[in-house]
Parts: C-alpha cells; sequence; structure tokens
C-alpha cells in the first residue's frame, strides 16, 4: 500500500521549484528579481544535491540565453524572472521559439510598467507573454492559480516544451506567487513526465530542422550529431537561408506544431457552466475572486459561472466561443487594463463582454466582480 | 581639502528620513561624496537599496535632481543627463554653470547587469562621476550573489552546504576593470576613512572626464553583523588588506594607505555571520586558501605602487 503522501506547508514559487525538479529540471540560469526571487533560490540550493546545475548570471539576458545552452546540450532548463526581467528575455524568447528549444520560462508578475511595482500583483504581462518578441512566433503560457497547481503546471509547461520543442511561459502574479497554501507532492510516476525524444537516425542523416517531421527530434549536443542552430531563418541543416520558399515553410512549421495540436494543449476548468446565464472568464489568483464571486452569485439566485483557462495560450478559443453562444454576458476580470478581454470579445460571438480591471497593486476582490455580475441581473 | 569640521558644516544633500537599515554603510558613503563638492550635482541611481530606501512614495530623501531609471542603466542615464546638458549649454539654452554629474550603483547594479553601460560610458568619455556602492551581494531582494560577493561567502543562491561550500569564485576586480578603459581617475575607498573618501571624491569630481569610486559598504543585513560594528568591519576589510585603499590617476597607481600592520584576514571574516562555515575545523584550508589570496593580491597592487600601470 502506498504510503499516505503528507501535506507540506508550501509557497507557490517554492512549488515551482517543485515541479521543476520532479519534471527532471537539471538546469537552472537565472538573476535575482523580485517577486521571484525564491525560485532561484531554491534551485540553488536543490539542483547540486542531484548532480543538477544552478548558475546565477549577470544579468537576465544571460539567465535565459544560458538556459538555452543548457537544454541544448540536453538538459530540461529553467529560468524564472518577473516583469522587467521578462522584458530583458524577450529577444532570447523569440530566438528560442525559431530555433525551436525547449525551456521552460516562469514569469511571476508584479505591477508595471518598468520597475513598477515589485511587490505588488498584476496580470499586465498577459500580452506580453504572447506579443513581447518580435515577430510572428508561437507561444505557449500555463496559468496556474493555486500553489499546488502550480507544482502540476510547471510540470506540464517542461513537457509541453519537450514535446513540442518550444520554449514554454509559466505565467502567475505575485500573490500565488507568494502564497503559502498546504499541497502534497505527487510520488513518483503519479504525474506524466514527457522526456526528449531521442534521436535515432545515423549522425549524417540527421538534420535538426527535418521538413518532414512536423517537430524534427533535438540531438543533445556532443552526442556526434552535429548541426548548426541560429536566430536566422534557416535550412533543415539548421544554417541560414534567404530562399522565400524555405523561409516560409520554417515559420509556417514552429506555427503548425502548434496550431495541430491545441486540444492537447488546452486546458480550462469549467465551475457552474452547464446553466450559467452570466459567466466570468479569469486567471491567476483573479480566477480565486471569481469563483468565490459565481458562488455568492449562485446564493443570490444569479445563474453564474467560471471559465478559468490553465492554458492562457494559445488562446482557448474554442471554450470561450462555445462559450458565448450559451450566456449572456462574460465578465473578465484582470489586473491590468484589458488584455485577456481583448482575446474574448475575439471569440464571442453573441455574449456581451465586460471588463473589470485594476491596476492600483491591490487584488480584484469578489465584491468588485458580484458587482459587474450583478450588473447584468 | 575641507576638514571634517567644515565638511559637517555643509548643506546635507540626502537628507534623513530615509529608509535604509541601522548600520547601512551606503548613506555615510552617500553623504559624504556629495559633501565634496560646493558645486550643484545631478545624480542617477540604479534600482537597488540606495534607489529603494531613500525614495519610497511620496517622499524623497534627495535634495539635488535626481533620476532612478532602472537596474542596468545608471551609467547610460547620466550619460544622456550630462550630454543634453553640454548640449542646451552650448546653444545657450542654459546658463553655463559647473555641474557635476554622479550615478550610484550597487554591487549588482554596476559589476553585473550594469557593466556594459558603465563600460560604455567611461568609453564615451562622459563628464561624470560613477561610484558603486559594493556591499557584496544583491542586498535589496534578499542577499543572492554577485560577482562581487567575496570568495566562500554564504548568499541564498551560494548556500553554503554539504555539496558546495558558497560562493566558489574570487570577486570580479572591478576597479582594474575600470581602469583599463584608461580613464583620468579611479579609485577605492571606504566609509571608516573619511578623509581619503572625501579627498577621492574631491579629486574625482574635479576632474573633466569619466571618474570612479569603489567603496566598500558594509551591510548588517547581508553580512549578518551587528548595525553598530559597521564602521570598524569597513575598516577591518581594509586592515586585513581585503579591500585596499589606492588610487590610478592619469594611470599611476598609488596605494593611499598602507596598514602599519596587516591583520590576518580571519580578524574581518570572523564577525560576519556569512563565513560562519570557514571557521568550522574542518574547513580551514578554505580559510588559508582565502587569506592565501588575498596576500596574493595585496602583494600584486604593491608591487605596482607608484608605476604606471
Amino acid at each position: 500500500m502506498a504510503e499516505k503522501q503528507k501535506k507540506r506547508l508550501m509557497q507557490g514559487n517554492e512549488a515551482c521549484v517543485e515541479g521543476a525538479l520532479y519534471a527532471g529540471c537539471k538546469f537552472y540560469a537565472g538573476y535575482p528579481i523580485t517577486p521571484s526571487t525564491e525560485i532561484a533560490e531554491g534551485m540553488s540550493v536543490r539542483l547540486p544535491k542531484i548532480g543538477g546545475k544552478f548558475i546565477q548570471m549577470e544579468d537576465e539576458i544571460g539567465g535565459i540565453a544560458a538556459a538555452i545552452g543548457g537544454s541544448l546540450a540536453g538538459l530540461k532548463s529553467l529560468t524564472a524572472t518577473s516583469g522587467p526581467g521578462f522584458s530583458l528575455k524577450q529577444e532570447c524568447l523569440g530566438y528560442a521559439c525559431l530555433a525551436e528549444i525547449p525551456l521552460v520560462i516562469v514569469n511571476v508578475m508584479r505591477g508595471g510598467p518598468s520597475t513598477g511595482y515589485p511587490t505588488g500583483p498584476s496580470q499586465a504581462d498577459i500580452m506580453q507573454a504572447k506579443w513581447g518578441t518580435h515577430g510572428d512566433h508561437p507561444a505557449i503560457a500555463v496559468t496556474p492559480a493555486y500553489v499546488q497547481e502550480i507544482l502540476t503546471e510547471t510540470v506540464r509547461a517542461f513537457n509541453l516544451a519537450e514535446k513540442y520543442r518550444t520554449p514554454v511561459i509559466v505565467l502567475y502574479d505575485e500573490i500565488v506567487g507568494h502564497m503559502r497554501e498546504p499541497i502534497t507532492i505527487p510520488a513518483p510516476g503519479e504525474l506524466a513526465v514527457v522526456d526528449r525524444e531521442k534521436v535515432t537516425c545515423k549522425p549524417d542523416e540527421y538534420f535538426p530542422y527535418d521538413e518532414r517531421f512536423e517537430i524534427p527530434p533535438l540531438a543533445p549536443f556532443g552526442t556526434g550529431y552535429r548541426f548548426h542552430v541560429t536566430g536566422l531563418n534557416h535550412k533543415k541543416d539548421g544554417f541560414p537561408t534567404n530562399d522565400s520558399k524555405q523561409i516560409g515553410e520554417g515559420n509556417m512549421r514552429i506555427m503548425r506544431k502548434i496550431d495541430n495540436h491545441l486540444d492537447e494543449i488546452w486546458k480550462n476548468e469549467e465551475i457552474g457552466l452547464e446553466d450559467a446565464e452570466i459567466a466570468v472568464v479569469a486567471i491567476g489568483s483573479t480566477a480565486r475572486s471569481a469563483r468565490y464571486a459565481v458562488n455568492e452569485a449562485r446564493s443570490m439566485g444569479i445563474k453564474a459561472g467560471l471559465l478559468r483557462p490553465l492554458t492562457l495560450w494559445p488562446f482557448p478559443d474554442k471554450a470561450v466561443t462555445e462559450l458565448s453562444k450559451r450566456v449572456k454576458a462574460i465578465i473578465v476580470p484582470e489586473m491590468n487594463l484589458g488584455q485577456m478581454v481583448l482575446e474574448v470579445q475575439r471569440c464571442s460571438k453573441k455574449a456581451e463582454v465586460l471588463g473589470v480591471h485594476r491596476v492600483d497593486g491591490e487584488p480584484i476582490n469578489p465584491g468588485q466582480i458580484i458587482e459587474a455580475i450583478k450588473s447584468f441581473k | 581639502m575641507a576638514t571634517l569640521k567644515e565638511l559637517a558644516k555643509k548643506e546635507e544633500r540626502l537628507t534623513g528620513g530615509h529608509r535604509l537599515c541601522a548600520g547601512c554603510g551606503i548613506p555615510p558613503i552617500v553623504r559624504l561624496i556629495l559633501r565634496s563638492t560646493d558645486a550643484p550635482i545631478v545624480a542617477t541611481t540604479a534600482t537597488g537599496c540606495l534607489e529603494v530606501g531613500t525614495s519610497i512614495y511620496p517622499y524623497t530623501a534627495w535634495n539635488i535632481p535626481w533620476i532612478h531609471s532602472a537596474f542596468e542603466n545608471a551609467a547610460a542615464t547620466i550619460s544622456g543627463v550630462e550630454a543634453a546638458y553640454r548640449a542646451l549649454k552650448k546653444t545657450g539654452k542654459i546658463p553655463d554653470r559647473d555641474i557635476k554629474f554622479i550615478a550610484f550603483g550597487g554591487d549588482g547594479g554596476t559589476y553585473d547587469i550594469g557593466l556594459q553601460a558603465l563600460s560604455g560610458a567611461l568609453e564615451r568619455r562622459h563628464n561624470f562621476l560613477y561610484v558603486c556602492y559594493d556591499n557584496g551581494a544583491y542586498m535589496n531582494t534578499g542577499i543572492q550573489r554577485s560577482s562581487a560577493t567575496p570568495l566562500f561567502s554564504n548568499t541564498t543562491t551560494s548556500p553554503a552546504g554539504k555539496a558546495i561550500e558558497g560562493k566558489q569564485e574570487w570577486r570580479k576586480d572591478l576597479t582594474r576593470i575600470v581602469v583599463a578603459h584608461n580613464v583620468p581617475y579611479a579609485a577605492q575607498a571606504s566609509p571608516h576613512n573619511w578623509a581619503d573618501l572625501s579627498k577621492k571624491a574631491e579629486k574625482a569630481l574635479a576632474i573633466n572626464g569619466p571618474t570612479f569610486l569603489n567603496v566598500m559598504s558594509p551591510c548588517p543585513l547581508g553580512w549578518y553583523t551587528k548595525s553598530e560594528d559597521s564602521i570598524k568591519l569597513a575598516k577591518l576589510s581594509v586592515d586585513t588588506c581585503y579591500w585596499p585603499l589606492y588610487e590610478v590617476e592619469n594611470g599611476v597607481l598609488r596605494v593611499t594607505y598602507k596598514p602599519k600592520e596587516k591583520k590576518p584576514l580571519a580578524e574581518w571574516l570572523k564577525p560576519q555571520g556569512r563565513f560562519k562555515h570557514l571557521f568550522k575545523p574542518e574547513n580551514k584550508n578554505m580559510l588559508d586558501a582565502f587569506q592565501e589570496r588575498v596576500d596574493l593580491e595585496w602583494q600584486r597592487l604593491l608591487e605596482l605602487d607608484g608605476k604606471r600601470i
């Protein structure tokens, strides 16, 4: 009989460390920044004990660049940051998208813009997670709302990164990052862990961007497979190209490898949506306020429900579109001046969409959401 | 040079009411430097303890025009300010006055993320003084190691444990990196020796061109020391020759203070909690290695004393 697992009181950022280690992360490179620093601190304690490597870099750019290097060498790699650091990492994020390098980047959202409010929560990096780096590129971002979920979603982020050979962002706000809740560390084998696909062909037959594959396997450096990695548009062997056909095809393939698997990447939690007339769409700590608000509204006799995307990018178009055909109104509370609400509006076919916004460093409380729900009654 | 009495009588340009910790080395350093000239000063500060502790809305401790921009770019910001001043002066938009430009940054914002901006500003020969208050770690975010952190220090990202015993790397020699930019003046100083620090600041501020001061700044929080011991520890860092006081003026190096009796490094390390693990009997070899390296660096410096480097 399996031993009963003990609950442990843990901070969100500590749970991120547990999730990364559970997923098999062996390399961390980063730079201290509030409110994400506990992730670096945790990794600096834990990785040396398991033969992994922690490096504190000279700046944020170095942090993601070294993690890219760690991943190319075959290790599951992590970097973590917050607002200003996420801005600095954007060029390398785009590099990892185009060079197709699996990587997990945690952004614990704090108030912005600029240095902003380092110790206060925000959800104003929602669009940055999708569009922060230049050029068209695929984006996957997961958005946990509970400490336990930071662990499981960090594992999922590594799985998605390895499976789709792309950087994945774990996006949560300062409240969830610094919150302490009792959680259970899953036993080995309890959660699925995806490891990088092994390259089986002969070294002289290997092409890192082989167009015959939807997702070509990535050979770790130092294993006899010689190939070129660049941030320039490239051919199947990785060398730069000016050929428009190959540029176009390469750009389309990195989008297609995500777009063809949306149903596997999307993940939502739905509360009370079966008969809902008014729906709330929210992520992170705001979704926790929304859950309370929805329950309160129900007790007042209002049929309200919650759609909580755990995969924010790619945006859950299908779920929101279907929802919008069934409900009268969709309320989108978010700690920014209107970002996710634009996506909900884009996907909504019929329902009225109303944003509830706040950028004063305070969380959106259930009362604000209840007021918005009542305005449709 | 002004006497201590004269310095004390000068206007306070970083006033009381800031929220830096008791025993923090930063306020006495900044105040003394700001007092070392009578000219108007415009300052910029990188993200860090000094910035956070002196400017929490709606208060400011600064009695001079002051800008905080971001973590990595204090030297770039002061470059823009100084260049704009020159342009405005040239076109007669503002009166021709001798204004001093100073950038302040901690070791994180100077040795690490701010090094590129600093190097660029030095190379472009802007007329400014850069002051690094070096407390040997990222204290503002909770004591993470920096490239200025002393060997074997226990920090939250170089924890002293069984697998790794604290920081494994020797600190970056930033002063020498700055000297390599062929600046007219660069020096190391410490707040316990106010006369030396003030003289160096006065010299630096009188020069037209890029100048640099690297100042040892005790931190009770990150060093795990008593607040009242800060100045004593600053002195010990110099008397043990971990932090030599010297200057490089127009390429000529001069050691400005030579302890009569060089103290054992352990006297500086022992009161600091960040070096606690070095005093376990089994770690004596680490302590010896640290001492050996300090001796070597001091010897190398003495060999350069009075020479053009």
